[in-house]
This record gives C-alpha cells, sequence and structure tokens, in this order.
C-alpha cells in the first residue's frame, strides 16, 4: 500500500513540479506571474488539440509525431501565454499581479472552451475527445518496471513527462545557481538596477525566463490530461493545482531542487484522505486543504524568521524603468 | 608626478550633455568636462547641483536630452550601463549597486561576458588576488547583508578592478566612511592613478579635494561654473566658487524682539541606518523673536537633526520645549507627532522632502492642505470647507500658479509645491517652525516670498529654524547661524558680524585632528 | 567618423509629465473600441458568422429580454459588491488577492445559520444573525493576513491567495456534512419551504433588493472614500507611509482596520449570494468574482462609482459572450477568453498614459 501511495502522490506532485519550476524560473526574473495555472490550462488543452488534429487526420498514429505534435503545440500555446504576460508587464509595465489574474481567467476559459467546442468546430463525427490512443505513447513506462516490485513500482513505472519534471527541476537548479547566466538572472529579480548597472539586459532577461518558465508550467498541463488523466479532457478537471504549484514556489523557498520533494509531498497531502481508514467524504475535503496550511505557516513562518535566503526574490512584483528617480 | 603617463587625448570628455527631468528640473544644462588617465578629477558641489545625475549619463543609466560623450577621443553613445562598461568606464554609485543576498565574489562577476566555465572557487581566488594586490582586506564568500558600509565599498571598487576598468567613477564615497578607512581607499585611488587611471571622485569635503585630487570641476545649479588645477587653489577659492559669488540680497530683516528660549537640545545623539553617527552631542537653542540658521554640508546631520525634533528619529538626549503661555517645560523626546501636538506644542515642520514626506504628490491641493487638520473636531467625515476656504487663501496670497484648488500637487512646479507646503505649515501659526531647504529650487520671487513670511513668522513671536545651503541667504537672513560638520556642532556664530569664509571653514573644518592635518598635507 | 559607431537608438521611453483628461479618455475609449473589434473577430473566427451578427448576440444576452436585463443586472451588483470589498485594501497599496476566500466564509456563516437557525429563529432576527455572522467571517479571513503584513511584513499577496483555498476546501466540508441526500456533496436549496432566512422579494423582481443594497454600498464606500478621515487615512499610507508618519498617523492601525471593513465586506457579498441569489452554498459560489473584482477595481482606479462602469463592461461582455456560445453551441467558457482580452486591452493602455514614446531625433551637426 505504501508503494501504491508513494507512486499516486509523485503522479500527483509531478504538475505541480512542472508549474513550480516554472514559476521559480519566472519569479527569479522579478515577474510575480499569476497566470500560472492559466498556462498550465493552456498548455493542457495545446497538447489536446494537437493530438485531437492529428488522430483525426493521421490514419496510422507514427509513435514519434502523437508524442511530438501535442508537446510542440503544449509548449507554443504556453509559449504564447507568457509573451502576452511579458508584453504587458516588461514591455508595458502593468500591474503584474491584475495581469496575471486576467492571464489566468483567459487561460482557464480557453482550456474549457477548446475542451468543449473542439468537437464541434473542427466538425468532427467523434462524441467527445478521447484521446486514449496518444494518451498511450504518452504513458508508456520502463517495461522492467513491473519487475522490480515496491521500487519499480514508485521509481520506474512513470512515463517520460514525469522524468523529464524531475529533469527539468535539477536542471534549473543548476542553471540557477550554478551559471553565469543564471547568476545573472536572479540579479535581475533581486534588484533590476543593480544588474542593469552591470550591464545585464534586464528586460532580456525578464521575458527570457518569463517564457521559458511558462513552458516548462504549460508541460505540467501536458503530462495532467495525457499521462494522469488517460487522455480524457474534462473541463475545470485541472482544478486549482496552477495555484498549488504556485504555493509549492513558497515552501521551495525559490529552489526548484527542493520542489521536487516539495511536490511529492504536496502530491501526498493532496491525495492522502484517500488512505486514512474510517474517514468520510467531508472529512476527505478538510484533508485536501493540507498543502495550503503548510504553505502558510511556512510563508509565516520564513517572515517571522527573517532568514534572508527564504524571502521572495526582493524586487518581485515591482515593474522597472531605469531613468526612475 | 602622474603627469608623464598622461595621454594627450581625454579618457574622457562631455560636450554641451544637457539632461531634464519630466520637463520640470534642468539636471544638467549644457555641461562640458574633461578627465585624462593618470589623473583623478573632483566634481565639486552642492546637493542638487546636478553632480550625479552628469555621472549617471556618463554610466549610461540617464539617456542626455542633448550633448556628447567622447571616450579616448572618439565620440560614443551610452544607450545602457552595458555600453558604458564596454568603454571600461566603471561607476561606484553613493547607493551601493550591490545584491544583497549574493556573496561579494558573485556580486563582483556579475554581468561579465564570460564563455568560460562558470567556477565559482577560480573566481574567489581572482578576487582574493586582486584584493591583495590592491591591500584590501575582505571575505569573497562573505554574503552582502553581512558587510558593514566600508566593506561594501571594497566590493564595489573591486567590482569595477575586476572587469577592469581604465576610468572610474566614484560618486560620494567617503560619505559613509570613516577617516582611516577615508585614507586607506585614498591610497588605493592614488595608486590607481598612478598606473594610469582616470579617475572621477564626486565630493563635497574640500580637505579631501585638495589632498587627492589634481584638477576640480565645480558645478553650481547644473552647469559647470569652473575648472581649476588643484595644486593651484584653496579652500576659500573652492568655497567661493561653490557657494557662488556674494550676491546682495534685500533681505529686511528687523532685530530680534521678545527673545526667550523655546526649545533646548541638549546632548543629542542620533545613529543612521547603518549605525553610523549621524548626530554626536548635539546642545542648542531655539528661541522665539529670531531665525536660527544651520548650514552645512549636505548630509552633516540636518536632516535628522529637525527629525528628532519632529519626532519622526530616534534619538537619545533632551529636546525641552519651553511652553510660552504656561511656562511649563515640557520634554519632547521619544515623542511621536501626535503626542507633541497633545502635550499642545504647535511644531510646525517642512521637511526636504517635499513630496516624499510633507506632500501626497497624487493628491489634490485641498486634501494636501488638510493633512495636518483632518483629524480635528469629532465625528468621522472631513470637514473640506476649511481647508478648501485656507487653499484658496494660500493659493492667493503666495500667488500659487495652479489650474485650480483640486489639481494634484504633483503637476504644480517645485516652486509652487513649496508654497503650499510652507502656506500650509504656517497656517498652523506655530510656536516654533523648522524649515529644511524651503527656497530649494525655487525661482527668486518666490524665494524672496519664502523670505518674508519666515521674517513675519519671526515678527510674531515664532521661533523659526531655517535649514539652507546658500550662504549668502542664512547671512542675510537669520540671526544666528548653527554651522554642522559631521554630526557635529562645529560652531554657532552671530549672523551679523560673520562672513562667509568664516561659515564655510566651519562647515568643512574637519574634527578629527588627524583626517584635518592630513587634508592641508 | 568612426563606421561601426553605435547609433542611438530609435526609440526612447520617457515618463510623461501631464496629460490632459480628454485623452487619459480617449485612449482608454480606444482601448475598449479595440478590444471590441478583436473580441468580434475572434468570434468571427470561431463562428464564421458576420461579426455584425455576432455584436447583436452580445447585446441580446444582456438586453435580450427584461428577465436577461435582471439577470445581467444581478451579476453586475454582485461583481460591484465583491469590488467595493477590495478597493479600500487596494487603496492602501495592499494587495488582498483574498477575497475570493472571505465572501465564501460569509457565504458559508449565512447558509450556517439559515440551517441551524431556520426553524428556531423568527425570520427577522435570523436574517441579522446571518448579516452579522457573514460579516465576522469575511471580516476574520481578511484580519488573519493583515496581522501578519503589519507585525511582520509577511507578503499579503500570498497569504491571502492561500487563504482562499482553504476557505474552499472548508466549504467544501460542510458541502458534504450538510448535503441533500446525504453523501451527494450537494446542499440543495436551503429551507425550500420555509424560506427562512431568504431574502424577501421587493417589488415583485427577485434580485431587486440585491441591487439596491449593493447600489447603497456603492454609495456609502464613495462617501466613506472620499468624505471619511478613515478613507483619508487609507489614501495617505497609500500613497506615501512617510507621509503617515510624518502627520502621526499609526500605519498598522490603518492596514489593520482597512483589512477588517474590505473583509467585511466581502463578508455581505457572501451574503447575499447565498441569501439573496443561490439559496445554497457550494465551493463554486464566489464563481471566481473574488479575482475578476480586483481586475474592475484596478480599471476603475477604485473609484467606486466608476466601478458601476467597469463592472457593466464586464458583465455585459460576460453575458454577450454566453449568449454567443449557446447560440453558436459553444462552449461558455467563451465569456472568459473575452473578459481576458478586454482586461488585457485596457491595462494596456494604462502605458500609453504614464508613458510617451520619443523617437530618436534627427541627426543633429
Amino acid at each position: 500500500m505504501w508503494a501504491a501511495f508513494l507512486r499516486r502522490a509523485i503522479m500527483q506532485g509531478i504538475p505541480l513540479l512542472f508549474g513550480s519550476t516554472g514559476e521559480i524560473v519566472t519569479e527569479k526574473s522579478g515577474n510575480l506571474n499569476l497566470g500560472i495555472p492559466g498556462v498550465m490550462y493552456v498548455g493542457g488543452i495545446g497538447g489536446v488539440i494537437g493530438a485531437f488534429l492529428y488522430e483525426q487526420n493521421a490514419t496510422k498514429l507514427n509513435p514519434i509525431l502523437a508524442v511530438l505534435i501535442p508537446l510542440l503545440c503544449s509548449l507554443l500555446g504556453s509559449l504564447l501565454m507568457g509573451l502576452i504576460y511579458c508584453f504587458l508587464t516588461v514591455s508595458l509595465r502593468a500591474n503584474q499581479n491584475v495581469t496575471g489574474l486576467a492571464l489566468t481567467t483567459f487561460g482557464v476559459g480557453v482550456g474549457n472552451f477548446f475542451g468543449g467546442s473542439l468537437v464541434k468546430l473542427t466538425g468532427s463525427d467523434v462524441p467527445s475527445i478521447n484521446l486514449t490512443a496518444t494518451s498511450g505513447y504518452f504513458s508508456a513506462t520502463l517495461p522492467i518496471a513491473d519487475k522490480l516490485g515496491w521500487f519499480g513500482q514508485i521509481f520506474l513505472s512513470h512515463s517520460f513527462l514525469a522524468y523529464l519534471a524531475i529533469f527539468m527541476a535539477l536542471g534549473s537548479s543548476f542553471f540557477l545557481f550554478k551559471t553565469r547566466a543564471g547568476l545573472r538572472l536572479r540579479a535581475v529579480g533581486e534588484s533590476p538596477a543593480t544588474a542593469d548597472a552591470a550591464g545585464i539586459n534586464v528586460e532580456k532577461n525578464k521575458y527570457l525566463a518569463t517564457c521559458i518558465g511558462s513552458m516548462i508550467a504549460g508541460l505540467g498541463g501536458l503530462y495532467y490530461v495525457m499521462d494522469y488523466a488517460n487522455g480524457v479532457w474534462s473541463n475545470d478537471g485541472f482544478g486549482d493545482r496552477g495555484w498549488l504549484a504556485i504555493a509549492l514556489v513558497i515552501f521551495a523557498v525559490w529552489k526548484p531542487h527542493f520542489s521536487i520533494l516539495g511536490s511529492i509531498l504536496f502530491g501526498g497531502l493532496y491525495i492522502v484522505h484517500n488512505y486514512i481508514p474510517g474517514l468520510d467524504v467531508s472529512g476527505q475535503e478538510l484533508f485536501k486543504m493540507l498543502p495550503y496550511v503548510v504553505t502558510i505557516l511556512f510563508l509565516v513562518g520564513t517572515s517571522i524568521g527573517k532568514k534572508r535566503e527564504a524571502q521572495p526574490p526582493s524586487s518581485l512584483g515591482l515593474p522597472y524603468f531605469r531613468e526612475e528617480r | 608626478m602622474a603627469e608623464n603617463q598622461r595621454s594627450e587625448v581625454p579618457a574622457i570628455r562631455l560636450k554641451g550633455i544637457t539632461k531634464a527631468f519630466a520637463g520640470k528640473v534642468v539636471a544638467n544644462d549644457n555641461i562640458d568636462l574633461s578627465v585624462y588617465h593618470g589623473q583623478i578629477l573632483s566634481i565639486l558641489g552642492e546637493n542638487g547641483s546636478g553632480k550625479t545625475t552628469l555621472m549617471n549619463v556618463i554610466s549610461g543609466i540617464y539617456f542626455p536630452d542633448h550633448g556628447h560623450i567622447y571616450v579616448d577621443g572618439e565620440e560614443v553613445v551610452m544607450r545602457s550601463p552595458k555600453d558604458a562598461l564596454r568603454h571600461n568606464i566603471g561607476m561606484i554609485h553613493q547607493h551601493f549597486k550591490l545584491v544583497d543576498v549574493f556573496s561579494a565574489t558573485e556580486n563582483i562577476i556579475l554581468g561579465l561576458e564570460d564563455k568560460s566555465r562558470y567556477d565559482l572557487k577560480q573566481c574567489v581566488k581572482q578576487v582574493k588576488e586582486i584584493a591583495n594586490q590592491y591591500g584590501f582586506e575582505i571575505d569573497p564568500e562573505r554574503k552582502i547583508y553581512d558587510m558593514s558600509v566600508s566593506e561594501k565599498q571594497t566590493v564595489e571598487i573591486i567590482k569595477v578592478l575586476y572587469r577592469g576598468a581604465d576610468i572610474l567613477i566614484l560618486d560620494e564615497p567617503t560619505a559613509v566612511l570613516t577617516p582611516q578607512e577615508t585614507e586607506k581607499l585614498f591610497g588605493v585611488l592614488r595608486k590607481m592613478r598612478d598606473e594610469g587611471k582616470a579617475i572621477i571622485i564626486i565630493t563635497h569635503k574640500l580637505h579631501e579635494v585638495l589632498s587627492l585630487s589634481d584638477k576640480v570641476t565645480v558645478l553650481c545649479k547644473g552647469k559647470n561654473v569652473g575648472t581649476v588645477v588643484t595644486a593651484q587653489t584653496n579652500e576659500e577659492e573652492l568655497t567661493e566658487l561653490m557657494v557662488g559669488k556674494k550676491v546682495i540680497l534685500n533681505i529686511d530683516r528687523s532685530e530680534p524682539k521678545n527673545v526667550q528660549p523655546r526649545l533646548i537640545v541638549k546632548n543629542l545623539n542620533c545613529k543612521g541606518v547603518e549605525g553610523v553617527d549621524v548626530l554626536k552631542d548635539i546642545n542648542f537653542t531655539i528661541n522665539s523673536g529670531e531665525i536660527l540658521g544651520i548650514a552645512g554640508i549636505a548630509g552633516s546631520g540636518q536632516k535628522e537633526l529637525l527629525e528628532s525634533i519632529a519626532g519622526l528619529q530616534k534619538c537619545e538626549g533632551e529636546i525641552i520645549f519651553m511652553d510660552p503661555e504656561s511656562g511649563e517645560e515640557k520634554d519632547l523626546r521619544k515623542k511621536t507627532p501626535l503626542q507633541i501636538r497633545d502635550l499642545g506644542v504647535s511644531l510646525s515642520f517642512v521637511p526636504e522632502d517635499r513630496l516624499g514626506m510633507g506632500l501626497v504628490g497624487n493628491m489634490n491641493i485641498v486634501d494636501n492642505i488638510m493633512l495636518r487638520s483632518y483629524n480635528k473636531g469629532k465625528g468621522v467625515f472631513l470637514n473640506r470647507t476649511e481647508s478648501s476656504e485656507l487653499a484658496e487663501k494660500i493659493i492667493k496670497d503666495l500667488e500659487v500658479v495652479t489650474p485650480g484648488k483640486t489639481t494634484p500637487i504633483r503637476r504644480l512646479s517645485g516652486g509652487n509645491v513649496q508654497k503650499v507646503l510652507v502656506g500650509r505649515e504656517i497656517a498652523e501659526s506655530p510656536t516654533v517652525l523648522m524649515t529644511a531647504y524651503p527656497v530649494r529650487g525655487l525661482d527668486i520671487n518666490s524665494s524672496y516670498m519664502i523670505y518674508n513670511l519666515l521674517n513675519n513668522q519671526k515678527e510674531s513671536g515664532t521661533a523659526v529654524v531655517f535649514v539652507g545651503e546658500d550662504l549668502d541667504v542664512l547671512i542675510a537672513l537669520c540671526d544666528r547661524i548653527l554651522v554642522l560638520s559631521s554630526g557635529h556642532v562645529s560652531g554657532i556664530v552671530d549672523a551679523r558680524k560673520t562672513s562667509k569664509a568664516e561659515i564655510g571653514l566651519l562647515m568643512t573644518q574637519n574634527t578629527n585632528k588627524d583626517g584635518a592635518s592630513d587634508g592641508r598635507a | 567618423m568612426a563606421e561601426h559607431k553605435i547609433k542611438e537608438p530609435l526609440i526612447h521611453i520617457v515618463k510623461r509629465n501631464r496629460i490632459p483628461m480628454w485623452k487619459t479618455w480617449l485612449i482608454r475609449l480606444s482601448a475598449i473600441l479595440v478590444a471590441l473589434v478583436v473580441s468580434g473577430l475572434v468570434g468571427f473566427l470561431l463562428t464564421r458568422s458576420n461579426p455584425i451578427r455576432i455584436y447583436a448576440v452580445m447585446i441580446d444576452g444582456s438586453f435580450g429580454t427584461e428577465r436577461r436585463i435582471w439577470g445581467m443586472l444581478q451579476n453586475l451588483a454582485m461583481l460591484l459588491c465583491v469590488s467595493l470589498a477590495v478597493t479600500p485594501a487596494f487603496k492602501m497599496r495592499f494587495w488582498n488577492i483574498g477575497a475570493e476566500g472571505q465572501v465564501l466564509m460569509g457565504g458559508l456563516a449565512s447558509a450556517a445559520c439559515m440551517i441551524l437557525f431556520g426553524n428556531s429563529l423568527p425570520n427577522g432576527i435570523l436574517i441579522l444573525v446571518m448579516i452579522i455572522a457573514s460579516i465576522a467571517a469575511g471580516a476574520i479571513w481578511a484580519f488573519v493576513p493583515a496581522i501578519f503584513r503589519s507585525f511582520w511584513n509577511t507578503n499579503e499577496t500570498l497569504f491571502t491567495l492561500m487563504m482562499n483555498y482553504i476557505a474552499i476546501q472548508i466549504v467544501s466540508f460542510f458541502s458534504y456534512k450538510w448535503s441533500v441526500p446525504k453523501g451527494s456533496g450537494n446542499v440543495g436549496i436551503i429551507n425550500r419551504d420555509t424560506h427562512a432566512g431568504w431574502l424577501p422579494v421587493v417589488g415583485g423582481k427577485s434580485y431587486l433588493l440585491n441591487i439596491l443594497i449593493v447600489l447603497g454600498l456603492t454609495i456609502i464606500m464613495h462617501v466613506y472614500l472620499w468624505y471619511s478621515k478613515h478613507g483619508y487615512e487609507i489614501s495617505v499610507v497609500g500613497e506615501s507611509e512617510n507621509t503617515a508618519r510624518y502627520i502621526g498617523l499609526s500605519v498598522r492601525k490603518v492596514i489593520l482596520r482597512t483589512m477588517l471593513i474590505s473583509g467585511a465586506i466581502s463578508g455581505i457579498a457572501g451574503w447575499l449570494l447565498v441569501a439573496g441569489t443561490d439559496h445554497t452554498i457550494s465551493r463554486n459560489t464566489a464563481a471566481g468574482r473574488g479575482f475578476t473584482a480586483i481586475m474592475v477595481a484596478w480599471l476603475a482606479k477604485f473609484n467606486p462609482l466608476t466601478m458601476i462602469l467597469t463592472s457593466f463592461l464586464l458583465a455585459f461582455f460576460e453575458k454577450g459572450a454566453v449568449e454567443i456560445s449557446t447560440k453558436f453551441g459553444l462552449n461558455e467558457s467563451f465569456s472568459d477568453i473575452i473578459t481576458g482580452i478586454i482586461i488585457f486591452f485596457i491595462i494596456g493602455s494604462e502605458f500609453f498614459i504614464q508613458y510617451s514614446i520619443k523617437f530618436r531625433e534627427k541627426e543633429e551637426k
């Protein structure tokens, strides 16, 4: 049972991990992108659209294309979302919170709209979107997983996107903390004026970080629909995982490698109610608030403790204009 | 001795640099200037004379409205700080540009285009090497937030050296340093000069200018008013250049009447944000019926002194108010502005930062007038009638140029903003009126209006404090002048008997004996 | 002159000094117009229908029948009510994005009173108890982040955001506890037969009382912000904490007090939604209004009277987009897309009010 629980916790955690890694990269540039939930919806629906069109038009599915097309569509969708956010907040210096919230409204709208209307829009004769074929390719696992008992079940029974998420988190951490470019990016988020004076292109860094961050986060949506939900898109099915990803950022103190364990913990907290014997449905709902409670306690703890390394990037949420006096 | 290394082409030459902000103040007006390799140029000037703006233009932070910049004889365009760095110009800002949560080394290597693998250990070693070369003591792996001010400055300097800058700009580097640290810094700067670097240093401490630089350029109100060779000048000449030629001012100064001690300050001490003493053992008395001037180089503690009295600054010592009616002594120390008012002390304060503290830029004139009085009277609602009438009166009496009384205050020009502020503070008919740089940025007519208002207050028995930077005005307007020099009272003189030279020397007097002798070496 | 010379950049962004009133409104109006054109275009691309018809359908969605007009007004009123709640906090530069949770807690308190006391208390007293309970619940939910912000400077954006989801789960918990039939997770219409605790119907229109209450609140909030000492203090703290200190104001006190008020109004919104509109409670009772309200308040520059206009704008587009989706058989989330587009354009247009673009001058010799 423990193995099954951990496996489910990891599966729950993977979308959060993508989301929080993307948001950490974004926030390290000083952009508080509250549009991440929307971005993840778009990432998910992007994949769905790509897969749907390919399944409808191809007579025989090519495994590589069946994965590549949804993947690229998903990345493109979340890239566009990132660009909208950057253009408004970086180039036009609009308020980040308002832009982010609008982006979430927009993104969730796009996801649910196409999820609900794709069949009609394309004039297909299928009753609903069901991408089990594509999903099959996405959720393919290592054949040896079954043979290795609990070890295989926990660590090896996942699809390639899950490993990509962990790789992305480790890669982002390496990039942020072990490379010059990462150092520059963090400087932009801490103090754009300092970065600017040091010859760093603040706007370029913000654009790149936010767009790449969006693309990473969007993969969380793709993983959810293609692997977790077995290729079945249901409106609002993704739920509040986007916000949970933002909570995870705080919990991981802006370090992607911390969010790997954090995501499993959050994933576990999210589903722990299923594993507590004698818990009725209403009690389960109470348990679902755990990740948020933990985040708040953590946020309060770090602000009272005032530990410098646990604070958000200093200029998070603030616009930058060089000639401001 | 650096003569022989000096090249014929200036390292930096500025021609006709002009920069204005949001159509308001002209911070730099057609400035020419040059500095050669192997030379230290001091830029001298009062607060607000445009020194920092000019340096920010050179380092690419501000884009000039007009003018040309030449580096090693070639015209360049500084689109951003990156361009300045490309021309090997390094600037050390007055407010350090450091990332707090980074280590010294991380800050030093920040922004450097280096294709090699990022090896922090290697970088730490390089930083240590540079530090040893110039005799800096520094822990390269220490975080900035754990550092003292002088350590932070060391990081800034190493940063510039690490980048291999040929041209260094330092904006008031000694403001936060002890005399010993200053001397050490100067040693490093001299060494760099001897290596052929061009150095521009902003300061307003005259003895530093004399001991360090080869050439001095003096700015006044955004204009270059003169460049002199250090060896051929002295403190008196520089003071005169900096504060301007004697101007004949026609301020009607009446004899003080009914002079009584109103506010007695005893042993006042105050620490700044960085834990440095900003006020040390301040003792003086403010009398009713006279204007007490406060002179001093910017940042000598004027702001902290007034804010301590107004209840806005933590301090040690005694501030005793002598009530003119009851004769009671009231201790104002450690009281908030509201508590001071509740004691029945009518204290008005025109702060230096008009739009950041005294007024709210986005509010209209009436609402700004109301800031002091909004809470008067019972009830939960505001009474705008009185403020509105007062606003009309101030606009009329002080000739405030504004489209109307409901215009947001930030739309007014500096002089008109100041008239509203002073008008409001005087309308309270205060017993003590403190003003910080009330005529800064004002034209002649507005300035005279303010002088007259202050004189009227004095004649009606108010104890007036006037912090100013223009010595001619201080001498012509005030009755007594208190001179501050790095947080100390270096003298209180009779304005009718003193001279600009005397005040100027008191202002620059270094209370630290070693520093003073060095300054004349 | 050297050939590799770096040219002056083509454009420069400069902060504007001042801009006449009519120009700011012209900029905003053109933003709305462009947004309209773009939404029409999106509608056209998705439906392949004549754009004029799309606009006609949109207008029809809000004004087509008397029922639709009432529905639109009710939507407008509820959105406006939540916007009123967040306004004092935002005017103080306190990022309260927790209105969603505060509304829910208010609604939950109302529903609890209806369920627990529906048969025991006289209706008048019940309604009074509900109002008090809702106000208290909303206020508490806002007060907690305010305490941490004012004492330890805890980031209020993230704190209030998290509080939303705790509220949602608490409501979910009670939805199951009270569900009819048991275990369905739906509370169903509370007091269907007795109508105990329901907001009375005025003038035969079921939503009229809601609308009147919100209208009253709007006027009160307008008066509070512009004519009361509290409102004045909020502006000062929001504009400059330094000035607040200078006049001897306790910033902490103002923050705590204002957040209590902000939460209390959210609580009232929750009460109106439960007692005056849905007569039930679910995790979707607030329906994202807590977030949309932030945009409404922001677009109106925190002026309660202008907020009538901005919430009308959003309510109109929402109803219009819903109508388009029904007419053309599309998903109703179309309205979220349109809402997003409109807000993008309006907040983007603010740039042209704050800054102006200076083009490179001709080479001067």
